[in-house]
């Protein structure tokens, strides 16, 4: 048709006319794409791979948050001593010298009502609350002594993803496409996905935002039934190709407004539409399960009620990163069992422990494991002691936040397998042995990208910024 | 107060380090010893507060001693009071004086230095902890006092604004020479954008094109000005500074149906064009003026659009210490530019604000309490006021017979709750019903939430006729557990049924959120490490030492901390304000962080210029329009936007203004444009919120019961600033196009450039019905495809197609009915009820899609 020849026309006179002046935008991103077949083009495009620091041992990530805070006295960190102490106080020693704000000395040490067992040739504790993800054992590497700084959700959420407490400082997602660009044409580089079921602390879009680091870099929720993305589907009558009409015609205009103009912010504009164009097709095909079998969509749980929203999820994020999104990130919420935690732990496992074993188990078989990083953990820990913030109430006891001590796993992607890193004292208090910060952790996922933590800055408002802030260490011990 | 600068800043310097030489023995002095004094001991023990005359930060004064006498005997450590007064467990001795005592390894160091000599470097002064802070403020540049700076000359004999002379000074010494003017339609379009947040008509834009007086730009602007449009523009910004929403947050999140009232109070304000300085007492403490009008007291309802937590197991007093916290951040923020948050926990790490005060600026807003009143709408006063006399008698006939059973059950009541308060933990049931008291009382309505606590608290003879009738409302319903039998025997049910029938017979006023002073009063505390229920020193309500004085009055503080805010000597509201005012109509401030004007915030551009407008609009009577048409009259301002080649690599922020910034329009603008030009906007100002159409799961995905029933037309037509705000699920259009989190103070919006904003604008039901309602509109208002063209495109972004684009769209347009004449019963799926008469449906979906392309243009979310 004449006007796709003059839309080509207009495409390639417009680079001829501005390909050398622009540096550094999306424009050209969109105009590579475009071109024909054999025509190079060397400027810069914000999401396209860029080499590693170091050789990576992992493409991808999936970030499974748990947010509200798993209690890891009860689900991995075994501690005969607390058992045997039940009811009594927290001895003197462990409170002195304590800061914490909402820890009360009054509280009563609370021995885990679980039964705990190895599984694996390697011998890995798991209770009985998660008897999926303990067959994952040989695959799982399990560090017991994370430690934050802050007790309260947001802010140590905040801390997790971003870094520091507060609001204002880019998300690890961001940070890994703004340092590695996306492998994926027509899928963002990070993507977050919620449970739809489940309420609680979380924190919001603070937790995937960019911040100052370009907006291509921000997280984008997806979700895994009718439209994954909001407005995804175009309006009754749209076809796909009045679509594609439509954004010709935007392209043209828009295109004639930059030649006016000279406004990056054009070009980008250009950009986001080709991609929210793509995304209109890759999306309904991605989350279309129909070309799994029956066998994966069981081990994930999809369709069992209670497994369905964080089963499918974790499918979503192994079909993702098989298209190339670099960093996925999946909230559950919330285990911020403050009461009751026998009742509602059972629950949010019911719920998220076999979808998370189907994912390790299927990206095994796929051979993707070794390419993608699994994390599963909270913002903090749950205190040894009971609950006395909000009153006792008998047989419903629960734990508080607790910040000193608490287990994070990771699988694949160049970390050690069936090992366990890190101790703590004898009633789970404190992190005894191989202290991990959030700020190591953050360090160690971005190194197993390729990245160097202490590199990957960015410079805003006369500073250099980066994920951990002034600290971190790569926890060595841990890598395969 | 210069002179207390001045005296403040001689005295950092004469702590200053001045050389020192390294001290013999195995201590590091300096490494070990000195940060040990200037932690613990300089405080008291320092060139401020020489406690029984002894100071330790020098050695001259150490050796001397205080009143005790010598403190230090060299090389015996066991001898030295110094360490017997570290050491010793009789507390009223024990240093530091009611303060956890020194660690084992600083007391170590302290006796291996007396003993290895006691040797301090030669001329060795340690700064104390306030002389670091002071000597930070004596020298940071926001602090200083605003003096009138002079008006560089305007070089090139044109008459130049003020605004202009500094601009074109600094452009001219780096050797730039200022952009042109921008073209009259795109003039237009940016003032009319940025003073009322609406596009320009096509006939006002032929009405500016056609008018060749002189003064033609500076009547559009008066015009504008002059509009109600601008009051619910300039609303916006300021919601989201106070973070407005029309719930209370948290997980219950329940609904706060009259928060509207401060909004319509803030839109009326600004359009009556409130002086800056009564704007800012009335809505800190118009409650605390003399005779408060109810639109003074109203305008308090700015504080309460803090959270609050009606969640079961919240702590009452966790979330109203939270509250205040807020609350001073909020005047920390947008009075002072001050991340006043900071010295919540500790003294703040880089501004000279210490802890405690900060906790003494918290005591300003500690003594208000939330409470919300009849506060009858206009349409509603003759008929609620005529009818209350008799009302009042009606009640109170009701409940006559049972008074005195019922006054005896109600005090035994609150003997209880009273009880519980005062010992938690002793009875679980009245614990719990102490705290649903402050839970439930109110809830939905948006009620201040501890009111019926603080009335609980009152005498009963304290109590106002009012107060009675609201805590006897709240027992009637919740209050059986006293005694359910006598409840029953009383009938009490049936006197609330009554009672209720009878509220339900006569006029109602619309209720409206607002603070009083706190019934009763409340000592504020220094809370370790921002914990509330760690509880320090007592702090009274003051100003920063670091800071001019407030002026010596009997008004209660709040009232103080607002009249000072708005002094000729604060350095700060001023310059924040007008930082604010430049950022709205540059893209950014002449500060980059207007939240921040403290050490870690970025310096100002141009220093004079901000100095010069903030003196200009104090001198104006704090006049905001006036300033505003100062601003958008200026040269600068009116500059082509378009982007320059030669200034690119120089100054690639556009700090230096040789040209206007293109700015992505804010979310609201986004909607609130396309109802414009689709001729769908509902141009009513004020009311309730209103629910546009958006994804039913937005709301479902939140916290509760809310649920989003969209408003039927032409409410879903109205402005976006009358969107409901639900905290916990804002509407999701504006989300997507950086409208701020609800919850937190907002200074500067994110400008973002995301595929999420190409699907709203292009699929988004809303967006497609007034793409479909405009091209309903530009088929049934012009004739022939060109005029058509031509008129959507200037709905869209006021200006004319270029021939190029007129012929594009015109190729679009033929291309779209040929995919329509091929496919004919594609329109069938199309909205039908848009369509003209006379005009085929095919011939309709071609101009809606052509409309919403437009609607898409990059040109249409940009102001230029």
């Amino acid at each position: 048709m004449i006007e796709q020849s003059f839309s080509q026309w207009r495409r390639r006179h417009f680079l001829r006319d501005t390909a050398c002046g622009l540096g550094g935008i999306a424009l050209a991103d969109l105009l590579a794409r475009d071109l024909p077949a054999g025509v190079e083009d060397n400027s810069s495009r914000p999401l396209a791979p860029k080499p590693p620091h170091h050789a990576p041992t992992a493409k991808n990530v999936i970030f499974l948050f748990m947010a509200g805070a798993p209690s890891q006295l009860d689900l991995f960190d075994p501690k005969p001593a607390l058992v045997k102490h039940h009811g009594e106080p927290v001895p003197e020693s462990y409170l002195s010298g304590l800061k914490d704000s909402l820890i009360k000395g009054s509280a009563r040490l609370f021995g885990s009502p679980r039964t705990f067992n190895k599984h694996g040739e390697c011998g890995m504790d798991f209770s009985d609350f998660l008897p999926n993800l303990a067959t994952c054992a040989d695959d799982l590497c399990m560090i017991r002594s994370v430690h934050t700084d802050i007790s309260n959700h947001h802010p140590a959420q905040l801390m997790m993803n971003c870094g520091v407490p507060r609001f204002g400082l880019p998300s690890m997602g961001s940070w890994a496409t703004y340092g590695l660009g996306s492998e994926s044409d027509d899928l963002p580089g990070f993507v977050v996905m919620l449970s739809q079921n489940g309420d609680g602390d979380i924190g919001g879009a603070a937790l995937w935002d960019s911040a100052f680091l370009p907006s291509t870099h921000r997280g984008v929720t997806f979700r895994s039934h009718g439209d994954p993305i909001l407005h995804l589907s175009s309006p009754p009558g749209v076809t796909s190709q009045l679509q594609r009409d439509k954004l010709d015609l935007l392209g043209d205009l828009n295109r004639m407004r930059f030649e006016q103009h000279n406004d990056p912010e054009i070009a980008s504009r250009i950009a986001a539409y080709e991609l929210a164009f793509r995304m209109q097709t890759t999306g309904p095909e991605l989350i279309d399960f129909s070309d799994e079998t029956q066998q994966t969509l069981d081990a994930y749980g999809v369709g069992d009620e209670l497994k369905n929203a964080f089963g499918s999820n974790c499918l979503l994020a192994r079909r993702m990163v098989e298209r190339g999104v670099r960093f996925v990130q999946l909230y559950h919420f919330t285990w911020d069992d403050h009461s009751d935690l026998n009742n509602k732990l059972a629950d949010n496992c019911r719920r998220t422990e076999q979808g998370v074993a189907a994912l390790i188990k299927d990206l095994r078989q796929r051979g993707l494991l070794d390419d993608t990083l699994i994390v599963w953990g909270g913002e903090f820990g749950r205190t040894p002691m009971n609950e006395v913030r909000r009153g006792i109430n008998p047989g419903k006891e629960g734990r508080d936040h607790h910040p000193f001590a608490f287990t994070m796993l990771m699988a694949g992607g160049g970390v050690k397998s069936g090992y366990i890193h890190g101790r703590t004292d004898e009633l789970g208090y404190h992190a005894a042995e191989d202290p991990v910060h959030v700020h190591d952790m953050q360090a160690t996922i971005l190194h197993c990208l390729g990245i160097d933590h202490t590199r990957l800055t960015y410079r805003h408002q006369g500073r250099d910024f980066r994920l951990t802030d002034v600290a971190g260490r790569v926890i060595e011990p841990i890598l395969a | 107060m210069s002179d207390r600068f001045a005296l403040r800043y001689a005295l950092a310097m004469t702590v200053l380090l001045l050389g020192w030489r390294p001290v013999r023995g195995d201590v590091d002095f300096e490494k070990d010893v000195a940060p040990v004094l200037q932690e613990h001991c300089l405080s008291c023990h320092g060139p401020e507060r020489a406690e029984g005359s002894l100071r330790l930060d020098s050695e001259a004064h150490v050796l001397k001693g205080g009143d005790s006498g010598v403190i230090v005997t060299p090389a015996a450590s066991a001898e030295s009071e110094l360490i017997r007064r570290l050491k010793t467990d009789d507390a009223s001795e024990r240093m530091p004086l009611d303060r956890p005592a020194l660690d084992e390894q600083a007391i170590a160091a302290l006796e291996s230095w007396i003993d290895a000599g006691a040797n301090w470097p030669e001329r060795f002064v340690i700064q104390s902890p306030d002389a670091i802070r002071l000597a930070r403020a004596a020298t940071h540049w926001s602090f200083q006092p605003i003096e009138r700076p002079t008006v560089p000359d305007a070089s090139d004999g044109h008459a130049l604004s003020g605004i202009d002379r500094f601009i074109r000074d600094r452009l001219r010494q780096a050797g730039i020479t200022p952009s042109p003017e921008a073209d009259r339609e795109t003039l237009i379009r940016r003032v009319t954008l940025d003073l009322i947040g609406l596009p320009p008509t096509p006939e006002e834009v032929d009405a500016f094109l056609a008018d060749d007086h002189p003064d033609a730009y500076e009547r559009l602007v008066d015009r504008l000005l002059a509009s109600p449009h601008y009051g619910e523009r300039w609303a916006r910004p300021w919601l989201d500074l106070c973070h407005y929403a029309d719930t209370d947050g948290y997980l219950t999140d329940q609904q706060r149906p009259v928060a509207w009232r401060y909004r319509q109070w803030l839109v009326d304000a600004l359009n009556a064009n409130m002086p800056f300085d009564r704007f800012t007492i009335e809505q800190l403490a118009g409650d605390l003026l003399p005779d408060a009008t109810m639109n003074q007291r109203i305008a308090t309802g700015f504080l309460r659009q803090t959270l609050s937590n009606r969640e079961g197991g919240a702590d009452l007093e966790e979330f109203r210490v939270k509250q205040i916290l807020d609350r001073s951040q909020m005047v920390g923020t947008i009075w002072l530019g001050l991340t006043v948050g900071c010295a919540q926990c500790h003294d703040h790490k880089y501004d000279p604000l210490s802890q405690q005060e900060f906790y003494e600026f918290y005591a300003c807003l500690n003594n208000a309490d939330e409470i919300n009143v009849d506060a009858p709408l206009p349409e509603e006063a003759d008929a609620y006021f005529a009818s209350r006399e008799e009302y009042n008698a009606r009640r109170q006939e009701l409940i006559a017979p049972l008074a005195t059973e019922l006054e005896e059950l109600q005090r035994r009541w609150e003997e209880k709750l009273l009880y519980a308060w005062k010992h938690p933990g002793e009875d679980h049931v009245w614990d719990r019903q102490w705290e649903l008291l402050g839970l439930v009382w109110g809830g939905n309505l948006g009620e201040g939430q501890l009111e019926g606590i603080e009335i609980v608290k009152l005498d009963w003879e304290e109590r106002t006729p009012r107060q009675k009738d609201d805590l006897l409302d709240y027992f009637l319903q919740s209050g059986s557990v006293i005694d359910a039998d006598r409840f029953a025997e009383l009938k009490l049910g049936a006197l609330k049924a009554e009672l209720d029938a009878l509220r339900q017979q006569y006029p109602r006023a619309t209720r409206a959120p607002m603070m009083q002073a706190a019934l009763t009063p409340r000592q504020t505390y220094i809370f370790g490490r921002g914990d509330f229920r760690d509880r320090g020193d007592d702090v009274d309500p003051d100003l920063p030492d670091w800071l001019p004085d407030w002026e010596d009055t009997n008004d209660p503080s709040r009232l103080r901390l607002a009249n000072w805010l708005i002094s000729r000597e604060n350095p700060l509201t001023a310059r924040v304000t007008v930082n604010r005012m430049w950022q709205a109509f540059f893209g950014q401030g002449l500060v980059t962080t207007p939240e921040d004007f403290g050490a870690r915030g970025a310096k100002p551009s141009h220093p004079d210029l901000l100095d010069w407008l903030a003196v200009e609009f104090i001198d104006s009577g704090w006049d905001v329009k006036e300033m505003h048409r100062r601003i958008v009259t200026s040269a600068t301002y009116r500059q082509s936007s378009a982007a320059r080649q030669d200034v690119k690599a120089r100054d690639p922020q556009n700090v230096l203004l040789a040209r206007q910034s293109s700015l992505r329009v804010p979310a609201e603008v986004v909607r609130d444009q396309a109802l414009a030009a689709s001729g769908l906007l509902s141009r009513t100002i004020g009311g309730p919120s209103v629910k546009p159409p958006q994804p039913e799961r937005v709301t479902m995905e939140a916290f509760g019961y809310n649920d989003w029933q969209v408003s039927p037309a032409p409410d879903r037509y109205r402005r976006s600033v009358y969107t409901f705000v639900i905290r916990t699920a804002p509407f999701a259009q504006g989300i997507i196009f950086d409208a701020p989190n609800p919850n937190e103070i907002c200074t500067r919006r994110v400008r973002s450039n995301t595929p999420l904003q190409a699907l709203t604008l292009l699929n988004d039901p809303m967006f497609f019905e007034m793409a479909c309602a405009m091209a309903g509109r530009v088929l049934t208002e012009r004739n022939e495809d060109d005029a058509r063209i031509a008129y959507a495109f200037r709905l869209a972004v006021a200006r004319h197609p270029a021939p190029a684009e007129a012929e594009r769209l015109q190729r679009f347009l033929e291309e779209q009915r040929k995919a329509f004449e091929s496919q004919p019963t594609l329109a069938d799926e199309w909205p039908t009820d848009a369509v003209p008469a006379n005009v085929s449906s095919q011939e309709f979906a071609a101009w809606c899609n052509l409309c919403s392309a437009l609607l898409n243009l990059h040109e249409f979310v940009t102001r230029d």
